[in-house]
């Protein structure tokens, strides 16, 4: 089955999970800036890291024939170095430019500290004046519940449309505000201490497919970009149709993706070729 | 979607699997505890025994992820 991966930190991952994803019928991948797992000191890492996800890692999903784009923005947990925050959004115009780059993300909150909505809403300026997407990261665990409705709050003063915005990591004590709000939606699907892929597609169930994203962690931490796969198992052992699955695990990506023109994959219908036996 | 009966042949074993391991972790903060003398009162055991609570009643509603989630949460304003 044709699979877009929306939320994919190819960075931290090895050339063998491209491979892999290849295999398993993934087409395109979208990489957002994040956390490195440390706290980064100069503008330039920053930068230099836009060009890595902007410039080299393309190239090293192409081998694999897998599309891939990417998001910049200082991540929250960053953001609460106000001063370097300032500096790397002075200069992410100039990525906004390039050929792969979809927007502004990921953005949002970790601790809720008055550092991380200020640079929080610096960067919604930013998306709304370079009309660019805008994807906003939710806490996780007991901070989830308290930063998503801070982060609705702050988004609420912004003249925002929100079918250009995309809420991540939404469980199900918070993921009725966003899409009430009118916004798209993302799951995050870990092995372990988070979203499983089982809640998942309960979740789709219950809230609808509408709005929304699935996506797997696949990051430097404990992750498995497989547990996307997994998702869809799930989702058609359950009995829906191969074509409902494209609509959650290729089309939906593709119809929010899409708003940027840079990302070119539509989507896709099934079709039995008739005269065939 | 499943039936009811479809979602046990589903689930059952992982739920089975789930729960066991919870016993487990209860078991040896409890071994621990015997080892070593009575911990400190926690509201993190706090929370998994009302969590707990939560799964034992069967008229709880069909929203127990989210009440546990919730309960899991930092209180909001």
């Amino acid at each position: 089955m044709h699979i877009i991966q929306p939320h994919y930190h190819g960075i931290a991952r090895t050339a063998q999970d491209y491979e892999r994803m290849a295999m398993s019928g993934v087409a395109a991948v979208a990489e957002p800036a994040f956390w490195a797992g440390f706290d980064r000191l100069y503008p330039e890492t920053f930068l230099d890291y836009f060009r890595q996800i902007s410039e080299f890692e393309p190239t090293r999903a192409a081998w694999y024939g897998i599309r891939h784009f990417c998001w910049v923005a200082v991540n929250p947990k960053e953001a609460e170095n106000p001063e370097l925050s300032r500096a790397v959004l002075e200069k992410m115009p100039e990525f906004f430019a390039k050929p792969t780059v979809l927007g502004v993300g990921e953005t949002g909150l970790h601790k809720s500290s008055n550092n991380e909505c200020e640079i929080m809403e610096a960067q919604v300026e930013l998306a709304l004046e370079y009309d660019q997407l805008l994807l906003v990261h939710t806490p996780h665990l007991q901070d989830k519940l308290r930063g998503t409705r801070r982060i609705l709050e702050i988004l609420k003063n912004f003249p925002l449309d929100p079918g250009r915005v995309w809420i991540d990591h939404v469980e199900e004590h918070t993921i009725r505000q966003a899409k009430d709000a009118g916004y798209w939606v993302g799951f995050t699907l870990y092995p372990i201490t988070k979203c499983s892929f089982r809640r998942a597609v309960d979740m789709l169930e219950r809230f609808g497919i509408e709005r929304t994203l699935v996506n797997s962690s696949a990051d430097w931490g404990p992750s498995d970009p497989f547990t996307l796969q997994q998702c869809i198992l799930d989702f058609r052992r359950r009995g829906h149709s191969l074509q409902e699955a494209i609509e959650v695990f290729y089309n939906n990506p593709a119809r929010y993706l899409g708003q940027n023109p840079k990302f070119d994959l539509a989507p896709i219908q099934v079709e039995t070729i008739s005269g065939t036996t | 979607m499943l039936n009811a009966e479809q979602v046990l042949d589903e689930y059952f074993l992982d739920a089975r699997c789930m729960l066991i391991e919870i016993a487990a972790t209860l078991d040896r903060y409890d071994a621990a505890g015997e080892r070593e003398g009575t911990p400190p009162a926690s509201p993190r055991l706090d929370q998994i025994y009302q969590s707990l609570g939560i799964l034992a009643d069967r008229q709880s509603g069909s929203n127990r992820a989210e009440q546990l989630l919730t309960l899991f949460s930092d209180p909001v304003d």
